[in-house]
């Protein structure tokens, strides 16, 4: 809401000295934020002239100039007593014309000052300027003339009062539940409640006219939520006024400084009505009007088409406002422009009625049509303050534009009081922590308007009408802290009960996260939203490719990127790109966050929604958590380029499979469980180079490279290696509480074990069945050696173990050892045909 | 088979003088290996006079045996003085043969970040666990009652149009990206009932494009504090405590009226930052209020009873004033860059 000073100072009283800075800090100290501040970039001197004759001169451009004297009147004189010369492009003018003249030393909007300069021959000494030039409009078909704003003032009068360029206005944010203050009526209350000044209220100016006979009917049959479409209805006929009248220079400069356009008198009298009482109006061209009004919801099928030209298909649920030929209006939202007042209207209806905010607000939402009237309708406009401001409307009808009242009008008024709310005298103390006196209370809740009862240790309170947001004693409570100033409130800090610290898993988390970043790995976050075919190719990092089906967005930003991921890896491998190409491409990266998918058989949502402020049973909480897609929260990895760079005496190491496989062990490791490997397939990894994560025996997750083609499709080099676990399964199945065993201090008996086996035996299983087989008094084991040549057969190889045996009770000997150990062979022997290596 | 000396004390000690001299002149360890060998081995004068004892008579047996033990005793003790003196000018001239450039040596482990807003959330977080505070976590993707309905949102409330909000296909089974945490709000009074003290961080979702001063992703922190006769000034309290843990001792806190659906009375809520780089100033920080009593009834519970504030904010926007950022695209962009300025410690 934009205010301009001059119109808030009619209704409340400003310091003599006011400044924008003191309204804006009036004004958020009741909760109004600061936007912005409009004011006129025109310094002077800028005064009236008249043209005193004008002589045309052809110029060889084919343009023709105008060499004009102009009289300025005998404090702006130059060389001449009070006559300037000036030259002039522009030809709308005649002798005699008063004209706005921007004198040597103005500066006008751009900015653009204004000098004596030599041009076409002459010295031209000012400028003639234009409603653009003026920054008071978009007019540009020639130079301002006085007698178009209806004004003959003396000249070398000062032009800037006159024109209104010495008024500023302060824009103010207006919380939605506040639609009383998209007013200057509201604005200059609100001033008066945070600095005491004297507040005249705008409707009290107006009494109340009787008119009938003017046909309205009003017709709801589908009220929206039970809510009848409109509780107010006032119309009022004013006959003869002249259309084409200019707009007085005080109600466009106002209007301008509100962000409104100046359109014609009519409708600029009814905007600026809007913007002083809030109440939305609308006037109709009377003889275009057949019959009467009809107030009804839209027909299906229904058009209308509105002051902007659209034609718009009307939903049965658009309330509307017809006469006997059909819709002349969407009610609240914009009029039609069947009904248009234009130039030659001579008989105009002025409308001044309360719509519903729900249905306001669905329609100027359906029909993508915010308007001044709808932004108001949605916060809530006050059922009282129509009647006045139809008469402000008729008054300033009559007034400006020559018309006379008619008696013809209508007056429906269904709307309903307030209701009165209870709140006990202390509740506004218990609530703020404020020690308010009981007179506080009562004088704060007075302030805003409303009527107040004290009784027996409470008062019953009934807000005013054009507060339709105080509900509950908690709103009251608001009031009274908003007026006696937030600032009262005193700082106390509360003592909790002790707690419980962090989780498990969130204790967990961190440790991961700082494990990783220990480890050399970069933390970074990806956005969720990614394009079909990358889930496609990601997701099937645990379950399978028919699994799980991915989650999609109704309105994602980018159409492409639609659904919510299923997996990390994209995400990882859009940031590797986007670091590779600014030059960084030595890569170690991590992500830990949620991905999304909807299991088999699982719903998705409920087609029903709770209502609020009441606790849903447990069974519909089951329900509403029960058609949530799974979120698990994953941890993948990516790394590419080196994990060690070239050095003096240090060849580069290039990130390969066993990085990740790393890092993956740290991470597990951080929520202390263990992770194997088996070899395993992916439809983007490289098929030889991929691996299943495997924790208590389930798969958890996987790693591996980068198919070619995959890194070749999103521009990244060869060789990416990435891994990704189900952070949340792995810490569900990791112990919770270790279970150490005393150390034994028995000396340790050390062999070495080389079987023979099948060349593609996994080592990973072999070393498995070698531990498994030993038994108990195995206590370390190790693969050391992968043998393939001489000595062995073509399609084995030789796998050696260092292993260490130890006893918890006794030195071993070697024969129990070498026994221990023959067991490692008989169990390799029967899962993999091992042999020991003579 | 040379003649042995006869054991006299000038034969002996003529044959410890010559061991001592040479061993004296040994340079090397292994030039010293030798020597022992020439002096004390079984051919030298020592080892042959030694061996000489046998045969002499009976009553010479003990004094020349003395003579030789004394003999022996010097020279082995000799030899063993020069080997450790020996061994140390050795050991420090290979030390010094393998000295190493220190400052040239290889780096071998890269070091690793993590995200400035994963620690700024940790520390934020911990500034509540400290006061017994407990923090908890919630969906992103959310059932719109929970972002919603619960927490006082009319169905026609302007935000639950399709501008601010990510809905899930299809519309009408209700699903959403949370729009901020509050949420989690519901769930922890749900879940654990009352007194409670809770605070909860994580991503949020709404729909604005990405540039210098919005993401479409971004993160909020949010605290909930429902107890017997909780008012607003311990609102104001638990705020200025944590501006004065982020922000130093001096910081302050405004709070101005302003509308929220979940709270009333509502506020918005300014810092006072007095280390700011370019002057001390107010920094609009997050909103906050007292609970509105249908969010409480939303969870089961009795308004009369119980009530308590909530408050909330924005952990990029904290970051962009703590730390000077201006540009919201260097915090979600993943350069690795960015977050290696912050190491581990925001």
């Amino acid at each position: 809401m934009r205010v301009p000073l001059s119109w808030l100072g009619e209704y409340v009283d400003l310091p003599d000295d006011v400044t924008l800075e003191h309204v804006h800090e009036a004004l958020v100290a009741v909760g109004f934020e600061e936007e912005d501040v409009h004011l006129s970039e025109v310094t002077g001197p800028l005064v009236v002239g008249q043209v005193l004759e004008f002589t045309p001169e052809p110029q060889s451009n084919g343009k023709t100039i105008n060499w004009c004297r102009i009289a300025v009147g005998p404090d702006h004189a130059s060389d001449e007593a009070d006559v300037r010369g000036i030259v002039c492009g522009a030809h709308n003018f005649a002798v005699g014309d008063k004209v706005v003249v921007s004198l040597p030393g103005a500066v006008l909007p751009g900015p653009f000052p204004i000098a004596a300069r030599k041009t076409y021959g002459h010295v031209s000494d000012g400028m003639m300027a234009s409603t653009r030039e003026l920054g008071l409009g978009e007019e540009h078909d020639g130079i301002l003339l006085l007698k178009d704003l209806g004004l003959d003032p003396e000249v070398g009068t000062d032009a800037i009062p006159l024109l209104g360029l010495d008024d500023a206005a302060v824009e103010i944010n207006v919380t939605p539940d506040r639609g009383y203050a998209f007013s200057i009526r509201g604005v200059a209350r609100e001033y008066s409640h945070s600095t005491g000044a004297a507040y005249r209220d705008p409707a009290d100016a107006q009494s109340p006219v009787a008119r009938q006979g003017f046909r309205v009917d009003v017709a709801d049959g589908a009220p929206v939520r039970g809510r009848a479409g409109v509780s107010t209805f006032i119309t009022a006929v004013v006959r003869g006024i002249d259309a084409s009248r200019p707009t007085p220079p005080w109600m466009r400069s106002r209007l301008r400084l509100a962000g409104i356009r100046s359109i014609s008198l009519p409708v600029d009298i009814t905007n600026y009505v809007m913007l002083e009482t809030g109440q939305p109006l609308h006037a109709y061209d009377l003889a275009t009007v057949a019959g009467g009004f009809t107030v009804r919801r839209a027909n299906a099928g229904e058009h209308l088409t509105t002051l902007d030209g659209r034609d718009r298909a009307l939903d049965v649920e658009d309330l509307l406002i017809t006469d006997d030929d059909g819709p002349i209006g969407l009610a609240g939202v914009m009029g039609g422009e069947r009904t248009e007042v234009s130039p030659t209207t001579t008989d105009v209806v002025v409308e001044a009625a309360t719509f519903e905010p729900i249905s306001i607000a669905r329609t100027a939402r359906r029909q993508k049509l915010p308007s001044e009237a709808s932004r108001r309708f949605e916060r809530g406009v006050d059922p009282a303050v129509s009647r006045p401001a139809a008469e402000r409307a008729v008054q300033l009808l009559v007034e400006l534009a020559g018309g006379t009242a008619d008696t013809l009008g209508s007056v429906y008024d269904v709307s309903i009081a307030p209701s009165a709310i209870f709140l006990a005298e202390d509740r506004a103390g218990r609530m703020m922590g404020v020690d308010y006196t009981t007179a506080e209370v009562e004088e704060s809740l007075l302030a805003i308007g409303a009527a107040v009862e004290p009784a027996d240790g409470s008062f019953t309170v009934t807000p005013p009408t054009w507060r339709p947001d105080l509900l509950t004693s908690a709103d009251l409570v608001e009031e009274v802290a908003r007026i006696t100033g937030y600032d009262r409130i005193p700082s106390v800090l509360p003592v909790a009960p002790p707690g419980r610290g962090l989780t498990r898993e969130q204790s967990l988390r961190r440790a991961v996260s700082a494990g990783l970043a220990a480890s050399g790995l970069t933390e970074v976050f990806a956005y969720p939203f990614v394009a079909p075919a990358r889930n496609a190719a990601f997701s099937p990092v645990l379950d399978g490719p028919d699994a799980a089906t991915p989650v999609t967005l109704a309105n994602p930003l980018d159409t492409d990127a639609a659904e919510m991921r299923m997996s990390l890896i994209p995400g990882l491998l859009d940031t590797a790109r986007r670091n590779l190409s600014r030059g960084l491409l030595d890569l170690a990266l991590y992500e830990s966050g949620s991905v999304f998918y909807v299991k088999p058989g699982a719903s998705t949502g409920t087609d029903f929604i709770p209502v609020g402020a009441a606790r849903p049973d447990d069974e519909t909480l089951a329900a509403l958590n029960a058609g949530l897609p799974s979120q698990p929260r994953h941890l993948a990895f990516l790394r590419s380029g080196s994990t060690v760079e070239r050095q003096p005496g240090q060849a580069a190491q290039s990130a390969d499979l066993a990085d990740v496989l790393d890092d993956v062990r740290t991470a597990v490791r951080q929520v202390a469980a263990e992770v194997s490997v088996r070899q395993g397939r992916h439809v983007s990894l490289h098929p030889g180079r991929t691996a299943e994560l495997i924790v208590a025996g389930e798969v958890v997750g996987v790693a591996g490279e980068l198919l070619p083609a995959v890194a070749a499709d999103l521009d990244l080099p060869r060789g990416v290696v990435v891994a990704e676990l189900d952070l949340d399964r792995v810490m569900a199945l990791a112990r919770v509480e270790p279970a150490p065993v005393p150390i034994s201090a028995y000396p340790v008996a050390t062999q070495d074990l080389s079987l023979v086996v099948g060349a593609d035996a996994p080592a990973g299983e072999v070393l498995e069945a070698v531990v498994s087989g030993a038994g108990e008094l195995l206590e370390y084991a190790r693969l050391v050696d992968d043998y393939r040549g001489e000595g062995i057969d073509e399609g084995s190889k030789s796998l050696t173990f260092a292993l260490r045996f130890r006893a918890t009770d006794r030195t071993l000997t070697a024969a129990e050892a070498s026994e221990a150990k023959q067991g490692s062979v008989r169990l390799a022997g029967e899962r993999f045909g091992a042999t020991l290596r003579d | 088979m040379s003649d042995t000396p006869a054991i006299t004390e000038s034969t002996v000690e003529s044959a410890v003088a010559a061991a001592l001299a040479a061993v004296e002149a040994a340079s090397t360890v292994a030039e010293l290996k030798t020597v022992r060998g020439e002096h004390t081995g079984e051919q030298s004068s020592l080892a042959r006079m030694n061996a000489g004892l046998r045969s002499l008579p009976n009553d010479q047996k003990a004094s020349a045996g003395k003579l030789m033990g004394a003999a022996r005793g010097r020279v082995n003790q000799a030899v063993a003085a020069r080997e450790e003196a020996l061994a140390a000018v050795e050991e420090a001239a290979r030390l010094e043969s393998e000295r190493i450039d220190v400052t040239a040596l290889p780096v071998r482990r890269t070091q690793g970040s993590r995200h400035p807003l994963s620690l700024l959330q940790e520390k934020m977080a911990d500034i509540f666990i400290a006061m017994g505070w407990e923090l908890s976590d919630g969906p992103e993707l959310e059932h719109e009652w929970f972002n919603f309905d619960a927490l006082n949102f009319d169905a026609d409330h302007p935000a639950r149009a399709m501008q601010d909000t990510f809905f899930v296909e299809p519309v009408d089974q209700h699903l959403l990206l949370r729009t901020h945490t509050s949420p989690v709000q519901i769930r922890t009074l749900l879940a654990k009932g009352v007194p409670v003290y809770n605070v909860a961080t994580g991503r949020v979702f709404r729909t604005d494009e990405l540039d210098a001063t919005h993401t479409p992703v971004f993160t909020q922190i949010e605290a909930i504090a429902i107890d017997r006769g909780l008012t607003m000034a311990h609102l104001r309290g638990t705020l200025e405590h944590l501006a004065r843990q982020m922000f130093g001792p001096d910081a302050q806190i405004r709070l101005r009226p302003n509308y929220f659906p979940f709270t009333e009375p509502s506020a918005e809520m300014d810092v006072w930052q007095p280390n700011a780089k370019g002057g001390a100033r107010w920094v609009e920080w997050g909103g906050c209020g007292m609970v509105n009593p249908n969010v409480l009834r939303s969870a089961g519970l009795d308004p009369d009873e119980y009530q308590g504030f909530a408050f909330g904010m924005g952990v990029e926007r904290t970051l962009q004033f703590r730390n000077d950022l201006n540009d919201m695209r260097d915090m979600v962009e993943g350069d690795v860059r960015f977050s290696e300025q912050f190491g581990m410690v925001v």
